[in-house]
């Protein structure tokens, strides 16, 4: 039986071993299912999914939405402005609507960390965390770790590298614990005033020097530098940036080896990653929008299916 | 008598075979204590002949000191009476053993005149406990211009701080230090580089790390107390330093005192009891400033009263309504309320560690020095201003145990060592349903 220990997916952090390999198996399963010229299938019939999205976000949601609707579920789609979070009231605004509204599932995105942890608490419904805050982003680290085993094949002792702005990350957080957890050796890199003092307590190994990295991994998961740092001092400027940390064509050829390249998206090129670089076979930064599909149709379909379903 | 809130005013009472400490004149005895009208009318080994009318409390195996002295309480009126009010605050105090709170001047407005001095003062008169107000050092908390700390003293204050609101502005600090040489009274300065808290929602370390909750770093108040002390060293004037919460700042402030500089400190009883893992889960009533911090931190804040670098508890009694912190934990606010549990709390923690006298003092004679203040001694015919201990009884702290409007803590639900079995202040007794 696909069940999972868990009941929500709040961040891997709380996931077990057992349950993110299922996570990933069942989502090359749903990958099957997308190739085929109907890629509908009625698993997640008469469930109500809310999308509430209090932060921006295209693709996740895109993502999210079109894995419920191939799961047949019925979708329904919320955004708040960023500026009710600010007044801090909506939450629990939020709250009492949902148990209300008697949903299912609600997947929630949040500026604030902990948010979806908080609304757990005070729901019925199963709440998985389309990213919150700083915290974790739980189902871009499950589609990142599903095209990594694409890829190679496993995931245990696998050199990934992870570089950014690994501060400010929750794809970041939620790979390092997902990889840590399934075996892999996992380096960041980036400004060390952007990597948080106490990383390697996450058993991970950092470095500041993007060749140093390079060199060392088997594929590198590249992320997405915020341009709403800069405006505050903390990157003094793009080309500064980019000559220290980009995964510029230029130092990709100076390396003889050829590693794989991620990238979370959506991309600033010419900044964090050369276009040379990202439209080359060597990314597979396609190949993860597809993957974040069947993993959001895994998630959705091991917390949410029944069991009597799957047995016909 | 008349009941409220469990409180009863009470013409006559006997408190038996009670231990009676105190610790401003050194009495450590088992005696009973008779109270009429308030004063107390005898102190014996044995007092036999009472009249019928006398309330009479078993006090075997129990201690009667003095009433606890808080200098760290938000009683939030006037301005923001939906958290606490001054009433309700006195209530919990009076619950919690204190007969004495200093209230912090963050209110609205902001207690930065002699005349709003006065008005707190009037305000608490009538009930169970005497408040000091502690006022403003700056017009208005604006860390622009001094206040009128004379007059403020004049009609009552008896320290000066604006509160939350750390004074950025090092010539300002200087001038109030040397101003309030005067007045004899301490400058309090909630200690954090507002710059390294940057947004810093708690204590920067390997729990910050998982929660992805941006990090507020230790040395954002050691640096700060730093400056503080190096100022008071120079120009004089005495720094009381609040809610010390990590072993950085302890460093620094025994540094000072070893070469004699006359500064105070204070704990809080959460920062003295708990860590930062009480957040794992996002719990905004464990949202403090500064934030609770390592085991490494606490363990240190421990050996810190043991040794005396820290001189008292205060509670950084913090009311907030439901809607303040029912909220994600970014816009969540800081602080939760401590008097009801601060005793039972500190003492689980400090048992077996420290004598209980010495504890007893964190509470009575040490904050008293730290505002220059002597309250109604264990005399006969002066005032009765007593606290009844039972200081090994276990107890779960419940909701029903509170007294203050709000209930922001995340102590509910948490076994207790020592309890406060009554209070005794200005005619009033406490929790008189369950003597």
């Amino acid at each position: 039986m696909h069940k999972l220990e868990t009941k929500h997916l709040i961040g891997l952090e709380s996931v077990s071993k057992k349950d993110i390999e299922k996570i990933l198996d069942v989502g090359f399963i749903f990958k099957e299912v997308l190739d085929r010229p109907i890629k509908k299938v009625p698993i997640l019939q008469g469930k109500n999914i809310l999308n509430l999205f209090f932060e921006n976000s295209t693709r996740t949601k895109i993502s999210f939405e079109l894995a419920e609707k191939r799961l047949s579920a019925d979708v329904t789609n919320f955004s708040a402005s960023s500026s009710s979070v600010k007044k801090g009231e909506s939450l629990k605004d939020t709250i009492q609507n949902i148990q209300s509204m008697k949903m299912d599932c609600v997947v929630m995105r949040h500026p604030v960390p902990g948010s979806c942890m908080q609304l757990k608490e005070y729901v019925d419904s199963i709440i998985i965390n389309a990213g919150d805050g700083t915290h974790e982003h739980p189902t871009q680290a499950l589609l990142d770790m599903m095209s990594i085993k694409e890829k190679f094949g496993k995931i245990k002792d696998l050199k990934v590298g992870i570089i950014g702005d690994i501060l400010h990350s929750r794809v970041a957080l939620s790979n390092i614990f997902g990889l840590v957890k399934l075996g892999a050796k996992v380096k960041v890199c980036g400004p060390p005033h952007l990597i948080q003092k106490d990383i390697e307590s996450l058993n991970v190994d950092k470095t500041y020097d993007v060749d140093e990295l390079i060199e060392w991994a088997d594929v590198v998961n590249v992320l997405r530098i915020q341009r709403e740092r800069m405006g505050v001092g903390i990157i003094p400027s793009i080309r500064e940036y980019r000559d220290f940390f980009g995964i510029t064509n230029e130092r990709i050829l100076k390396h003889k080896k050829e590693i794989v390249v991620m990238h979370p998206g959506p991309m600033n090129r010419g900044v964090e990653i050369d276009s040379q670089i990202a439209d080359s076979p060597q990314a597979i930064i396609l190949d993860q929008v597809l993957n974040g599909v069947a993993i959001r149709m895994s998630v959705l379909y091991l917390l949410l299916g029944n069991s009597e379903l799957e047995k016909k | 008598m008349k009941k409220n809130n469990n409180i009863i005013s009470v013409n006559s009472v006997l408190l038996k075979n009670g231990t009676i400490y105190d610790p401003f004149i050194k009495i450590n005895k088992v005696a009973d204590i008779l109270i009429k009208r308030g004063k107390i009318s005898e102190i014996k080994r044995e007092i036999k002949s009472v009249d019928s009318k006398t309330l009479i409390v078993d006090c075997k195996n129990k201690i009667i000191t003095n009433g606890f002295i808080d200098l760290h309480s938000h009683f939030r009126e006037p301005g923001f009476e939906i958290k606490e009010t001054i009433q309700t605050g006195s209530l919990a105090a009076f619950y919690g053993g204190y007969t004495r709170v200093c209230t912090m001047a963050n209110t609205s407005p902001v207690i930065d005149t002699p005349e709003l001095v006065k008005h707190i003062i009037n305000q608490s008169d009538p009930l169970p406990v005497y408040i000091h107000p502690i006022g403003a050092i700056t017009k208005g908390q604006k860390g622009e211009e001094l206040a009128e700390i004379g007059g403020m003293v004049k009609s009552g204050a008896v320290a000066i701080s604006d509160d939350g609101i750390p004074l950025r502005n090092s010539y300002l600090l200087r001038m109030a230090l040397e101003y309030s040489k005067k007045f004899n009274i301490p400058v309090i300065n909630h200690a954090e580089d507002v710059y390294l808290v940057n947004e810093g929602l708690m204590n920067e370390g390997i729990n910050a790390l998982k929660l992805g909750l941006p990090g507020n770093p230790d040395i954002a108040e050691s640096s700060m107390i730093f400056r503080d002390l190096s100022i008071s060293h120079y120009v004089g004037g005495r720094i009381h330093i609040p809610h010390v919460s990590c072993y950085k700042s302890l460093e620094v402030i025994n540094q000072f005192k070893k070469i004699g500089l006359n500064i105070t400190a204070e704990v809080t009883p959460h920062h003295l009891s708990l860590t930062d893992n009480i957040l794992v889960g996002f719990d905004t009533n464990a949202k403090v400033a500064p934030p609770i911090r390592t085991k490494k931190d606490r363990d240190a804040l421990i050996k810190g009263v043991q040794e005396g670098i820290i001189d008292c508890v205060a509670t950084d009694h913090a009311p907030h309504s439901i809607e303040d912190k029912e909220r994600d934990f970014q816009n969540a606010c800081c602080g939760m309320i401590g008097l009801e549990s601060a005793f039972g709390l500190v003492n689980k923690t400090l048992s077996g560690k420290m004598d209980l006298k010495s504890i007893i003092n964190l509470f009575t004679v040490n904050p008293a020095k730290v505002i220059n203040i002597t309250p109604n001694l264990i005399k006969v015919n002066n005032l009765a201003e007593l606290t009844i201990i039972d200081p090994n009884c276990e107890w779960v702290f419940n909701e029903e145990h509170i007294f203050s409007k709000s209930k922001n803590t995340p102590i509910i639900g948490k076994k207790l060592k020592g309890r406060v079995v009554s209070t005794i202040n200005k005619g009033f007794l406490s929790n008189y349903n369950n003597l």
